[in-house]
């Protein structure tokens, strides 16, 4: 049996996965980046493997997506994040055209042809104000971590207006709600709702056409996600649960799989 | 003897100046703003007021004046003016021949166009452009490098200019320079030359401002982050001449606010001595 690893070193998160030849998810792993991008990949693939209950001999190929896609020794092939992005989200959904990835420092918008070839990009990487270090600085001058964003926002009865001009400049404006008695929840929203309208700005710079499919690990959070396909219209794809943020791997895997056949089917005709 | 006063209530830091009839110096005052503006801005004046041993009762401060983003928690104060005509003020009192001003606080930074004192008398803003909607370019960049390297604020300066091989800073933004130097360190990079990147960074922000309201010399940096002489090492040699400078540069917002108030008091005498003189 032949298995395909992916592995998307991002820039906070690094994530791997196993995918067999029939296409199943077998395995997968999730570890902070910090500043050793080698170490993380190496780690999540090492997890990824064991959770499968393969051994490392049992990879044909691995490949690597992400901004630490180079970093990596023991890759044989790496693609893009949009290139990934487009295969990830096709295979999941095939009708894909538009997706929307927001990760811990990047905004990313692709619109992707019939054939999955991207026609059109934009990427916001310059300013915190429109990625997911947004969300965490402002948790952070609450005093909340990053895994508590989600459960925070849930509980939000009204949110209040975040401007969302500059990660920094917005601490001023949360302590400002805060000591005017605003729950953090509200503020935490109010962060949330400011990235969205981000998050749509973008998608209209590339033109977006139906079908939507939104990833990325900011995508987790519940309230972001529904926020977002609420002002897409209501119909966006949106992977299940933590699945979001595996998107990318597996577009990796994915195209480590084609990438095998492809070597393969040359060396039947030779 | 008249006295005038300005309080500047900035982002960071408050600031008061007194000054006599001669417009020399003779209190001054610099506290951190905190959470209680109305309070920064009180206890200031009373600091300074005490540095110029001036009694308020007989013959005292005749006019006050606020400014900064603050100006309207002066309580105490006759008037606001904004900080732009007073750092341009303050500016051209202190030098002269200050055609433009480089104006870096805590959270914003602005370039101002103003003209001689000779032409129209006291420094009037032509034009002016600021970095208000983003931190990097203003002195919260070099708070979040003081922050990650743990280091105080005061001390950057002085170790940026040690070194001679600076780090190039590639973010932009403040966030993401924060790990930008974290990964440097982890790189090895010494402290000196990814603190005089950082600097550079700042210093090229703010030369894009200055170029958008035309360079004249002489330039005159104001502001809390003109007292970091690293920063001033940096914007000079961008600039390629020398920029004007004081241990005071902090106050030039005060200064200029004191002077308008001077302004006040002035006119308020003379209509009185002009009718005095037609009566004779």
């Amino acid at each position: 049996m032949t298995y395909f690893a992916g592995i998307d070193v991002g820039s906070t998160y690094t994530k791997a996965v196993i995918l067999s030849e029939e296409g199943d998810l077998v395995g997968r792993s999730l570890q902070r980046t910090g500043f050793k991008l080698a170490e993380a990949a190496q780690g999540t693939l090492d997890d990824a493997i064991k959770a499968a209950a393969l051994e490392p001999s049992d990879i044909a190929y691995v490949t690597t997506t992400g901004y630490g896609r180079f970093q990596v020794g023991t890759r044989q092939l790496n693609v893009t994040d949009l290139t990934a992005a487009a295969w990830g989200t096709r295979f999941l959904y095939p009708g894909t055209r538009t997706v929307l990835d927001v990760g811990g420092q990047t905004m990313k918008v692709s619109r992707i042809d019939e054939q999955g070839q991207v026609k059109s990009f934009r990427l916001n990487d310059k300013c915190a104000a429109g990625t997911g270090a947004f969300l965490e600085k402002t948790a952070g001058y609450m005093g909340f971590g990053l895994e508590e964003i989600g459960p925070l926002a849930s509980t939000s009865h009204e949110e209040v207006p975040i401007s969302g001009v500059c990660a920094v400049f917005a601490e001023a404006e949360v302590i400002n709600h805060l000591s005017q008695g605003v729950a953090p929840a509200d503020i935490m929203q109010g962060a949330i709702a400011s990235l969205v309208t981000r998050s749509v700005q973008l998608m209209k710079r590339v033109k977006m056409e139906p079908e939507f499919t939104l990833i990325g690990g900011i995508l987790r959070f519940e309230t972001m996600a529904a926020l977002l396909v609420d002002k897409l219209g209501g119909d966006a794809h949106v992977p299940e649960g933590d699945q979001v943020q595996y998107v990318l791997a597996l577009g990796a895997a994915l195209l480590g799989r084609h990438r095998h056949r492809a070597v393969a089917a040359e060396k039947a005709l030779a | 003897m008249a006295y005038a006063a300005g309080v500047d209530v900035g982002s960071t830091q408050t600031k008061a100046v007194i000054i006599d009839e001669d417009l020399s110096i003779v209190g001054r005052a610099l506290i951190d703003t905190g959470s209680n503006v109305t309070l920064a801005a009180e206890h200031s004046y009373e600091l300074a007021l005490a540095e110029a041993d001036i009694n308020e009762e007989n013959e005292g401060v005749g006019f006050i004046v606020g400014t900064g983003y603050g100006r309207y928690k002066v309580t105490f104060g006759d008037a606001q003016t904004t900080e732009i005509s007073c750092h341009a003020r303050g500016a051209v009192q202190m030098f002269p021949g200050t055609r433009t001003v480089l104006d870096m606080g805590g959270q914003d930074t602005k370039a101002i166009k103003v003209s001689g004192n000779k032409v129209s008398g006291n420094g009037e803003v032509l034009d002016f452009t600021m970095n208000d909607k983003c931190a990097a370019g203003t002195g919260r960049f070099l708070g979040a490098a003081a922050t990650a390297l743990d280091i105080p604020l005061d001390d950057l300066g002085p170790i940026a200019l040690r070194s001679d091989k600076p780090v190039k800073i590639s973010t932009t933004c403040t966030v993401f320079a924060e790990s930008e130097i974290l990964s440097w360190l982890g790189k090895g990079k010494k402290t000196e030359d990814i603190l005089l990147g950082v600097h550079q960074s700042v210093g090229s922000r703010a030369l894009l401002l200055l170029r958008r309201v035309g360079i004249e010399q002489e330039v005159t940096f104001t502001g809390g982050v003109a007292r970091n002489a690293g920063m001033v090492k940096v914007i000079s040699d961008l600039l390629g001449f020398p920029v004007n400078y004081s241990e005071e540069s902090h106050f030039m917002g005060a200064l200029g606010a004191a002077l308008f108030a001077m302004d006040r008091i002035r006119s308020r005498q003379e209509p009185a001595s002009l009718s005095g003189g037609r009566a004779s």
